[in-house]
């Protein structure tokens, strides 16, 4: 158990920056989940880490112990890949003792502890099997036992769940922070799927192109995002974006879209009013878009008029893909909603979860 | 259409060919014959390998019964006082002649000595030499920058005519008696103070270092077969042991060697089947003299050189049998390897 900081951390690969100045501290027992688009730079980190990548400039620390140059092996470090990873030509047991035979750890410590995470991950009948006569999910599970057994100091996931099925990644997606909470160590895990991020982390640090976004629970990432990259990339689906101007009219505050115009809500006047004027972007969640005609109690809402395009009942809930002048949108509304493809309706925005950010700089107007 | 169909029953057995129930379009009746079209095509080359191959061998090994010049049986040359194992006289010479059997320790040496003795030091010898070396070079080869660069320079000398590479080597370990030494390895020990040695006569390491000749032809053959096998391994299953804990050494040893071992084993059997078949080195640096003959110098030998054809093929049947294992493990290993994929 132990926390881990990135120190102003640069990795480079020739002219490209894999790795922009990251800087994270993860605590002791933290569930950090590294998330963000192919080639943001997130594994690169997580190798770092581990050891299998040189960073260019910076300081990774474990603990207290700065490890730049310490060889992966002595880290005290488990790492689970994307692939699995695991020995070919070994037993299940095998793949999992390995380490451990190598630390020259006693026979029967050994055996102990592969049986004790093997019953854990539901294994215990595989322990003789060669890894090429098991399915993905066993082999997910054997890659995982083969870190827990060696009870390091942090465990790294680098995509684990990407090769399985949609069923399966969720059923690993609840073990595992199962297994969190079981072993009480510390977890980085790396993923390019917000679900697992937000399902799964303690925090999560959002990254793109190298540069981390924002840092934060995943509550807090959904209802508060820094800026249109985190906006936009955590939620699903995604959240709906216009372009338009912040707008003085009197007293009030308008965001102008050019198809149409809202109010922005008084209380938050003082932070938007230096922006008046400008050019913004207005985001809102499809869950606070909802059918004018079963708006919830108790909520101040603005009346937009749109174009169904299409309709996707979900039972729970009906997804509308709406169209206000060239401004496509999505709105999760009730299912008792009577919208229908090619109706102009009236949807209402929850003006209370609205977001706001600056289109230049495109860092969120608080 | 009508053309890739006609083309799938071409190779296709008729199995394959009854499932396509359609009768249109129409297939040339020839073309149905599932039985016997394959045969059809294979017949150009059945019909070489046939003439070129079959035939000879069941010549070869008729020969080996027969007499000097293939006119009477093997078993009219034997001598009166002398063993004789009949028909199978040129057997007896070709398996006991080179060895003295008047002791047990005799026997010893003088196998030894013998064409099947050094048969055994060079498959021992070459073999463990040019896998290590190969193994060596693809591990090192892999890391460096240029790594294509690197590997055609070590593959070079397999492009060198085993004749040619004899004759360069020849230049290494010549022996002069004057003075002055124009062997490369003699002039560097003389001129570092030590005494020229007569490396391709002197017994027993005459015959060592016409196998150091071979390793350095044939290491970058087998480097480049387990170099590929190398660049199989997957990297994250290297990452993974480094993560393990395991040292780079510890890496090699315990995961990547056992997961190319099958590649290894038939770079072995190959090598194995080279070394047995291997004639020109020795017959250009020492024609078999100074006790470094083996097998398959042994065969040309008593072939062209006494012109005893009874002996010659003999020495032949008995080398292709000694082949023949190392053939039926490689083609198994093949098998095997293509029915994991």
């Amino acid at each position: 158990m132990a926390s881990v900081t990135f120190d102003h951390v640069f990795k480079k690969f020739g002219e490209v920056i894999a790795v922009n100045d990251l800087n994270i501290q993860i605590e002791d027992k933290e569930f950090l989940v590294l998330v963000g688009p192919s080639g943001c730079g997130k594994t690169t980190a997580l190798r770092s880490l581990a050891g299998l990548e040189e960073i260019s400039s910076g300081e990774i620390r474990i603990g207290d112990r700065v490890v730049n140059d310490v060889a992966p092996k002595d880290r005290d470090i488990a790492m689970v890949f994307q692939s699995y990873a695991l020995y070919p030509h070994l037993s299940v047991y095998d793949n999992m003792a390995f380490g451990l035979k190598l630390r020259k750890t006693p026979k029967e410590e050994i055996k102990r502890r592969v049986n004790e995470a093997a019953d854990i991950l539901g294994i215990q009948e595989l322990l003789d099997r060669k890894p090429r006569q098991l399915s993905g999910g066993q082999r997910q599970r054997v890659a995982v036992g083969r870190a827990i057994v060696r009870e390091p100091k942090v465990f790294l996931f680098d995509e684990p769940l990407s090769n399985l099925d949609a069923k399966l990644r969720v059923q690993m997606r609840a073990e595992i922070s199962k297994l969190h909470q079981r072993l009480q160590t510390t977890f980085i895990y790396v993923t390019h799927d917000q679900t697992e991020a937000m399902t799964m982390a303690t925090r999560i640090a959002v990254i793109n192109k190298g540069v981390l976004q924002q840092l934060d629970t995943p509550q807090n990432l959904y209802d508060h995002p820094n800026n249109l990259f985190v906006a936009g990339f955590i939620g699903s689906p995604a959240m709906n974006f216009f372009r338009g101007k912040l707008r003085k009219d009197g007293a009030k505050l308008l965001f102008d879209a050019g198809d149409f115009s809202i109010a922005l809500p008084a209380a938050k006047s003082t932070s938007y009013e230096p922006h008046a004027g400008k050019d913004v972007i207005f985001g809102i969640r499809p869950e606070n878009v909802h059918d004018a005609e079963f708006v919830p109690m108790n909520i101040a809402t603005e009346k937009v008029m749109a174009k169904v395009d299409v309709t996707e009942l979900m039972g729970n809930e009906i997804f509308l893909y709406l169209m206000s002048g060239n401004n496509t949108f999505v709105a999760r509304v009730d299912p008792r909603s009577q919208l229908r493809v090619g109706q102009q309706a009236a949807v209402a925005f929850d003006m209370e979860n609205l977001h706001l950010f600056d289109a230049t700089t495109e860092q969120a107007i608080r | 259409m009508a053309a890739s169909q006609a083309n799938s029953n071409i190779g296709m057995s008729g199995k394959r060919k009854r499932k396509q129930a359609s009768p249109n379009p129409p297939v040339p009746q020839i073309m149905k014959q599932g039985a016997f079209v394959p045969w059809l095509y294979l017949l150009p080359a059945l019909a070489v390998m046939t003439f070129f191959i079959v035939y000879p061998m069941i010549n070869t090994i008729g020969l080996s019964f027969m007499n000097s010049d293939g006119t009477a049986s093997a078993a009219t040359t034997c001598r009166d006082g002398q063993p004789c194992w009949g028909v199978f006289e040129n057997y007896r010479y070709a398996l006991t002649d080179e060895f003295n059997t008047s002791s047990p320790a005799a026997l010893w040496k003088s196998f030894w000595s013998s064409s099947y003795g050094n048969t055994i030091k060079w498959i021992v010898v070459m073999v463990f030499g040019t896998v290590t070396v190969g193994l060596a070079f693809a591990v090192l080869a892999d890391r460096v920058k240029y790594e294509a660069l690197a590997k055609a320079v070590l593959f070079m000398p397999m492009a060198i005519s085993f004749v040619g590479a004899g004759v360069i080597w020849k230049f290494v370990y010549d022996y002069g008696t004057s003075q002055t030494q124009i062997g490369l390895l003699n002039s560097i020990i003389t001129s570092l103070g030590g005494r020229p040695v007569a490396w391709l006569s002197t017994i027993p390491i005459n015959t060592f270092m016409i196998v150091i000749v071979g390793i350095w032809i044939w290491s970058g053959f087998c480097m480049t077969i387990l170099a590929a096998a190398l660049k199989s391994v997957p990297d994250e299953i290297i990452e993974a042991a480094r993560v393990d804990g395991a040292a780079e050494w510890t890496v090699f040893w315990k995961i990547i060697v056992p997961i190319i071992l099958p590649t290894i084993t038939v770079v072995v059997t190959t090598m194995v089947i080279n070394v047995l078949k291997l004639f020109d080195l020795v017959y250009v640096m020492t024609g078999g003299n100074f006790k470094t003959d083996v097998i398959a110098n042994r065969m040309y030998t008593e072939m062209y050189k006494n012109f005893n054809v009874g002996r010659g093929t003999a020495v032949a049947v008995i080398l292709v049998v000694a082949i023949i294992p190392f053939i039926y493990l490689n083609i198994k290993r093949f098998l095997e390897q293509e029915a994991s994929r």
